[in-house]
């Protein structure tokens, strides 16, 4: 039986949902946000972490779980099995939409999610929807957000949404206009690390040594260098907006939960949510949730809210671990295993994940240091 | 009313009493007067109604116009050159999306070498990008056409573009009779898009296109081009009912109908051709000025009936195609396709040089006695050039040749380094 099936042990943790905060939750829980009951909601299943739902009374479970979720992207797109990014824009726009009331309108930058939900004729959005180009997607929402304003439509929420290509490389300046303005939009980030739709090539976004069609795992120093990239939550915390936060598909409720919340917001809104993607990076297409949360589990993705930029809350690691399982399951890390393999690399990766836990706090006390990290 | 106002000044007002909704502005000279002025209009409340919103880069504030326009507002924004340059992407892609933007382009050489003066090396460089393209000969015509321009565009659900030449133009003071706010309001309705952006009957706008649709999704933009053509006419014909004077249309013409040679021109140059097309009249020759207002989309016809009788058309242009030449005297080479008249290029103008009645007079001269060859440069300093090809000639290397000929020169900035 898969682990991730068992039973949950939010009873074991405590007996009801109030109680189960306590145990494994967030700290500096934003009591008085929209939302903020369903984010104390922590269920824990035995040896996977998967977030449940089932227990919960029905006001506090997920959007996806409503039957009355708008499916603003809908099934029958051209996304492959397994995808992040798919998971991603569902989560949260279908979140967007249950906290705009359905008074939303979306901008979608060039990438994957634009081409395998809109081939035409056919369209998978079941919400506003306007794709222009790579690069502009901020700027389009802002000139929706203007459009609204102007109209005295205040009701309506403006999302604008990309790829980390159109993110933090070829977007960024348009990203950083719409911050530095405060232009009334939430920008969502779908980050799976790479130019996926081009056929995996490195972005700014690209960890150090993963392997992409242009950061080949060749040489003495295989796949992406180190000392590169951007780190796109903190640039945005440094425009000194409202809302960053970061999230994974991994973890719904926190997911849904940010994007409500920022929905909900005034001013320039940025979440970044990381979107394992299984085609660039050689995961099994079942494993996507279970690479996304190891992610967060390293240290490697922390997961966090910031703002006005400033850290307001961070999501602990629960039982942390290294680094080997979180790239082992990958093959766009696999030159990094194996005979002789490249433990010096891995270290340097683990050295990463250590610096983010501490630089984050990703660890309570009673969790353990690095050093005590579990077995999975 | 007629108040003495620059050129800028007069389009900004203009631009104002047709009620955008959405400006962006980016400065880039020789625009800036225009969104300088527009921003405080949109400050002292003057117009009201209108978000200004001062962007990053030009491809931002054509694609806040793009975002603005497909959510139902009337969008604006002007731009310069290397600016144009820097949207372009964004240019095509309003046309693609068919969001009728209103752009002023403040004509202005591109670079390198980077030089802020007049020319039309920008408006050419998106001649295909599927914009209506309208020259204005004056800055009365600069105001009037910016009026004709939104409700063309949005009649015809596609972008427009007033092109203005730079300095010369928007920075000249010279009486305009500014379109009145009733008057404005009574030509130009309020936009109603066909397609917007609304959560309450969501469309997606901007999805992919392959093979089997896109050279239709194409052809309808010529054939939506050609409709444009069409209303051209009509609605100057409206502007002059309305307004009382005669802007816009596709072609003017002046004293070409017994002409047996015909300037072709766009832009304020067209005025300095006509004094000196004057003065040749005087001495007995029989030369005549057409000026193109719609570059695109090419009034074909109107041209061809404009030019038929002549002998000999000299199309004078601020741009070219380098390996080439001229591209406005091409595209009046195809329209004259099986007609008798030869075209010649003459290209005048470049980097904001000015293009004078007595450089004029020799050329108009050349084509009276059959002398000039199919293209010519005009002033071209010869010994300048000539130095530097002997230069190229000795010494073979690779890199720019701007520094070497301000240096024959003896222009202090080519001393820098």
């Amino acid at each position: 039986m898969r682990r991730d099936l068992l039973p949950t042990d939010a009873v074991a943790a405590g007996g009801t949902p109030e109680a189960a905060d306590t145990g494994a939750g967030t700290s500096g829980a934003i009591g008085d946000d929209p939302g903020a009951g369903r984010q104390r909601l922590r269920f824990y299943q035995v040896g996977s972490f998967a977030v449940g739902n089932r227990l919960a009374d029905p006001s506090q479970r997920t959007v996806q779980s409503d039957a009355t979720r708008s499916n603003s992207l809908d099934s029958g797109h051209r996304a492959c099995q397994g995808c992040g990014e798919a998971l991603g824009a569902r989560y949260a726009l279908d979140a967007a939409m249950r906290a705009a009331g359905g008074q939303l309108v979306a901008v979608n930058a060039t990438g994957c999610l634009e081409v395998f939900s809109t081939p035409y004729p056919e369209t998978s959005w079941r919400i506003a929807w306007l794709h222009s180009l790579f690069a502009n997607a901020p700027a389009v929402a802002t000139g929706v957000a203007a459009a609204m304003r102007v109209k005295g439509r205040s009701d309506v929420r403006v999302v604008a949404q990309a790829g980390d290509g159109g993110t933090v490389d070829i977007g960024f300046g348009c990203l950083s206009g719409m911050f530095e303005r405060n232009d009334d939009v939430l920008f969502i980030c779908y980050d799976n690390e790479a130019y996926m739709n081009t056929g995996v090539q490195r972005s700014g976004a690209t960890p150090s040594a993963a392997r992409t069609a242009t950061t080949e795992a060749i040489g003495p120093d295989p796949g992406a260098p180190f000392g590169q990239g951007k780190d796109l939550p903190r640039l945005a915390m440094a425009h000194g907006i409202p809302y960053v936060a970061t999230a994974t598909v991994a973890d719904l409720h926190d997911l849904e939960d940010k994007i409500e919340r920022a929905t909900l917001m005034r001013g320039a809104r940025y979440v970044h949510v990381l979107v394992p993607c299984p085609l660039g990076w050689g995961t099994a297409s079942a494993d996507t949730i279970a690479v996304a949360r190891l992610a967060t589990q390293t240290g490697l993705f922390p997961v966090y809210e910031a703002k006005n930029g400033s850290v307001t809350s961070v999501s602990k690691i629960r039982r942390v671990q290294p680094v080997e399982a979180y790239l082992g399951m990958q093959k766009r890390f696999a030159h990094l295993f194996g005979t002789p393999g490249r433990p010096d690399i891995v270290a340097r990766i683990q050295a990463i994940a250590d610096d983010s836990i501490a630089r984050f706090g990703l660890l309570d006390s009673h969790a353990g240091e690095p050093a005590e990290r579990g077995a999975r | 009313m007629l108040e003495q106002i620059e050129g800028s000044r007069a389009v900004a007002k203009t631009v104002a009493r047709c009620r955008p909704e959405v400006v962006c502005a980016y400065p880039i000279s020789p625009q800036t007067h225009i969104i300088e002025a527009i921003g405080a209009l949109v400050r002292s409340g003057e117009l009201a109604r209108c978000e200004f919103i001062n962007v990053e880069s030009e491809f931002a504030a054509m694609s806040v116009a793009i975002g603005a326009s497909a959510a139902g507002a009337r969008a604006y924004t002007a731009t310069a050159s290397q600016g144009l340059l820097f949207m372009i992407e964004a240019v095509y892609n309003a046309a693609g999306l068919g969001l009728p933007v209103v752009m002023t382009l403040a004509n202005r050489a591109v670079g390198a070498p980077i030089n802020i003066w007049n020319d039309h090396s920008d408006a050419m460089a998106v001649r295909d990008a599927g914009w209506v393209q309208l020259f204005a000969e004056t800055n009365q015509e600069a105001a009037d056409l910016h009026v004709q321009a939104f409700r063309l565009a949005e009649e015809l659900s596609v972008p427009v573009m007033v092109c203005m030449d730079g300095f010369v133009l928007t920075h000249a003071f010279e009486q305009v009779d500014v379109p009145e706010q009733d008057l404005v309001d009574a030509f130009l309705p309020p936009y109603e898009p066909r397609q917007v952006l609304d959560p309450a009957d969501p469309v997606s706008i901007g999805a992919m296109v392959g093979p089997e649709a896109f050279e239709e999704v194409r052809y309808l933009a010529h054939v939506r081009q050609l409709a444009v053509l069409e209303q051209i006419p009509v609605v100057a014909a409206e502007f002059e009912r309305t307004f009382g004077r005669r802007s816009g249309g596709l072609v003017s013409s002046y004293r070409a109908e017994d002409a047996e040679v015909v300037v072709v021109a766009l832009g304020s140059v067209l005025g300095t051709i006509k004094d000196t097309v004057d003065e040749r009249r005087e001495q007995g020759e029989r030369i005549g000025v057409v000026g193109i207002t719609s570059f695109r989309p090419f009034p074909r016809e109107a041209v061809r009936q404009v030019l038929s009788a002549a002998r000999q058309v000299v199309v004078i242009e601020k741009a070219f195609s380098i390996g080439f030449g001229g591209v406005l005297a091409t595209d009046v080479a195809m329209a004259l396709q099986g007609l008798p008249p030869e075209v010649v290029s003459v290209v005048a103008g470049l980097g904001g040089r000015p293009i004078t009645t007595v450089s004029l007079r020799r050329v108009l001269q050349a084509a009276v006695n059959d002398r000039l060859p199919p293209l010519t440069f005009l002033d071209l300093d010869e010994d300048l050039v000539r130095h530097e090809l002997e230069r190229m000639a000795a010494t073979r290397r690779s890199g720019p040749t701007a520094e070497n000929l301000l240096r024959d020169l003896g222009v202090p900035s080519g001393h820098i380094g």
